[in-house]
């Protein structure tokens, strides 16, 4: 076990009712580093997260944690892991001060300590002069703001986030990241989970996960240079029906429109997908340009999974909707 | 581990002090169910809805008509001409009970031990038809069979002294709310403390807040004693508002020490809270939670001597009451209540809900697992 990584998996699986909702996942995680789980709904991000943390048993496969084999080892790691939950689970009826007092007196902080952390997690987390505002009565963003200040409240060394923005503006999710990235910066180890591109990206390494399965595992530059698929913009008129006469050709991966363009994936076996692409597209214009992670995502998940545009990150306004 | 449970009781407090239905109950249901059963339910039926079947039409039997309406046990409605009229009249429903009186009335009275002093060829005067349906008032109408018919007869009769002479202790006036008023406690706090905790952990994971507080170092059993100890005081909220108001409303009396009373509520509130807290380790959801305590409450009210003696009931169902603390604390309430009893007189059912908490307890800490699989 090397003692450079904060998590370290071997063959992780968890079967509910005979499938597999994660198998053999094995996992790498650097001390110190954000790490991605980027995949659609039920994919097993969340599964495996609660694997991690504890809350649920592997079928099968080894599983280290900062050190500690889990599972066996939950109650020790309690206080040495945060854990923010996809659903807000603080309490609606307490105010943001009672919600962060209830969780400091639960980590044994004595009345002077979790006073001066709350008053520099309000701050921290910009919270001032909502104290004694109802958790429930605030928006999205806050909420987020206050279970990230509970989560890491008793400065844990390795931090959870299971889908942490998907009720979140994106001025509010940059503001996240900030932070995300200032714990990082002092050291806590970050596993956050995703559907967003745009978030994914922001990882020192990911995952891409499907249907419990590990598609790929590198940081986002790595993952683009060695994906097995080359990208075309299509420019002109019509491009609905050329898209549907595009898919049918088993060497494109994938056709999506993205405003006036069309953009397609085109297998990395054909040499020149410029010139091979050309006689299909009746003189539209044609350029190549750079991958980006949604075409890593596709070209990974084989475009089986069906991601919608809001999903993937290019239509922010439909993103809150998604928030349970 | 005191400041974890410190931090658990302290945040229920707040939750239900925002909680106004909650905070509402807690005060209401004592009271409107103490009016209920003080006010309503009355064991003794009185002014029946019966029927009169009179086909002798004497000055004697309107006098008998009379009498029998002055015991109030029956308001005669209705006057049928036959007997059959009268059987219809009681399957309708119309009527409770029919008094036929014969065309002989006058004879037969004659011949009464009332009028000629002797008993030798004596027959009853009249008949009651009567809807035995309900057990109830058909022994109320048998209380008729013995009235005496001295006011008609115009003289007192020299009657036989009774076999036994009844010393009623406790409640020489038989109220029953007398009665009702201590088991009323039992079955008010059985419904509010089952209720209030067998939600507690079921809440917690249906709006989602486990799957946090299970990734924190709170233990099972912290958890348990932090949302038991706030109900403590509601239970203690409850018994003050039922004695007194039945002190104030119904005058029943507290004979026992507070102390007695409080030492005993105490034990009851504490078995009852745990019995919540297994059943919330059980439920699913919210609505499941209500169905167990319901489940709980029925034969709490029914077979712990509440309503009907625990003695007359069967083996079986003795066995079944035996094994629900409402029927302790029933047991302990009236003792102390209207007995002036102490708690070492009643070390057993006292001893007994302390085992069943402590059990409780367990079981609940044992069965919450800390993990979602």
């Amino acid at each position: 076990m090397n003692a450079a990584f904060a998590i370290e998996t071997h063959g992780m699986t968890r079967a509910f009712g005979g499938v597999n909702a994660v198998e053999n996942l094995d996992l790498a995680i650097s001390k110190g580093t954000i790490y991605g789980f980027l995949g659609p709904n039920g994919c097993g991000k969340s599964t495996s997260i609660r694997m991690l943390t504890g809350l649920l048993s592997p079928t099968s496969g080894d599983i280290r944690v900062l050190g500690e084999t889990l599972p066996g080892a939950e109650e020790k790691l309690r206080r040495r892991i945060g854990y923010m939950t996809q659903k807000f689970s603080l309490y609606d009826n307490l105010s943001v001060r009672e919600n962060l007092e209830f969780v400091a007196q639960i980590y044994g902080l004595n009345r002077r300590a979790s006073k001066l952390r709350i008053a520099e997690l309000v701050t921290l987390y910009d919270l001032v002069g909502r104290e004694k505002q109802m958790a429930g009565s605030m928006s999205g963003g806050q909420k987020q703001r206050l279970a990230l200040a509970a989560a890491t409240l008793h400065h844990p060394e390795l931090l959870f986030l299971d889908e942490p923005t998907s009720a979140v503006d994106p001025e509010n999710r940059r503001e996240f990241w900030e932070r995300l990235f200032d714990l990082c910066a002092q050291g806590t180890t970050i596993l956050v989970s995703t559907h967003y591109m745009d978030e994914a990206e922001r990882c020192h390494g990911l995952a891409i996960l499907e249907k419990g399965i590990k598609r790929a595992d590198g940081s986002p530059q790595q993952l683009m240079a060695a994906m097995g698929a080359r990208v075309v913009e299509v420019s002109g008129d019509d491009l609905r029906t050329l898209k549907q006469s595009l898919l049918s050709d088993p060497n494109i991966l994938s056709a999506a429109q993205i405003g006036s363009r069309l953009r397609v994936l085109v297998q990395s076996s054909i040499e020149d997908p410029l010139a091979w692409l050309s006689p299909q597209v009746a003189g539209r214009a044609l350029t190549e340009v750079r991958p980006s992670l949604e075409d890593v995502f596709v070209t990974c998940t084989g475009g089986r999974a069906q991601l919608s545009p809001a999903i993937l990150g290019h239509v922010v306004q439909g993103e809150a909707k998604h928030a349970t | 581990m005191l400041r974890r449970i410190w931090a658990v009781v302290v945040k229920e407090l707040r939750q239900l002090s925002r909680d106004r239905m909650t905070f509402g109950m807690i005060v209401m249901i004592p009271l409107v169910q103490l009016m209920l059963f003080g006010y309503a339910i009355n064991t003794d039926a009185r002014h029946l809805p019966a029927g009169l079947v009179n086909l002798s039409d004497s000055s004697y039997s309107r006098a008998l008509v009379q009498a029998v309406e002055a015991t109030q046990v029956v308001d005669f409605k209705r006057s049928y001409s036959s007997a059959a009229q009268a059987e219809a009249a009681i399957t309708r429903g119309e009527v409770k009970a029919v008094l036929y009186l014969g065309a002989d009335l006058d004879e037969r009275l004659v011949r009464h031990p009332a009028f000629a002093g002797q008993a030798y060829f004596a027959e009853p005067v009249g008949q009651w038809l009567v809807d035995g349906s309900d057990t109830v008032v058909a022994s109320t109408i048998r209380s008729l069979r013995q009235m005496p018919l001295d006011d008609i007869a115009g003289r007192v009769l020299k009657s036989n002294p009774p076999s036994f002479e009844v010393v009623q202790y406790f409640n020489p006036e038989q109220r029953s709310v007398v009665n009702i008023v201590p088991g009323l406690l039992g079955v008010i706090l059985t419904m509010t403390m089952v209720m209030f905790t067998s939600a507690a952990i079921v809440r917690e994971r249906e709006q989602g807040n486990m799957e946090f507080l299970i990734t924190t170092p709170v233990r099972p059993l912290e958890l348990m004693l932090g949302k038991i100890t706030p109900y403590v005081l509601v239970g203690f909220v409850q018994v003050t508002i039922i004695l007194s108001a039945g002190h104030l409303l119904f005058d029943v009396p507290i004979r026992g020490g507070i102390d007695s009373i409080a030492l005993a509520a105490m034990l009851f509130i504490c078995a009852s809270l745990t019995l919540g807290l297994v059943i919330s380790t059980i439920a699913k959801t919210q609505l499941q939670s209500m169905q167990m305590t319901v489940f709980i409450l029925l034969p709490s009210i029914l077979l712990s001597g509440f309503m009907f003696p625990y003695e007359a009931m069967p083996a079986a169902a003795q066995w079944i009451a035996e094994a629900l603390p409402a029927t302790h604390f029933m047991r302990m309430s009236r003792a102390i209540v209207l007995r002036d009893a102490q708690v070492s007189d009643l070390q057993f059912d006292a001893l007994w809900m302390i085992g069943f908490t402590c059990l409780g307890l367990l079981v609940a800490s044992l069965r919450f697992s800390k993990r979602l699989d």
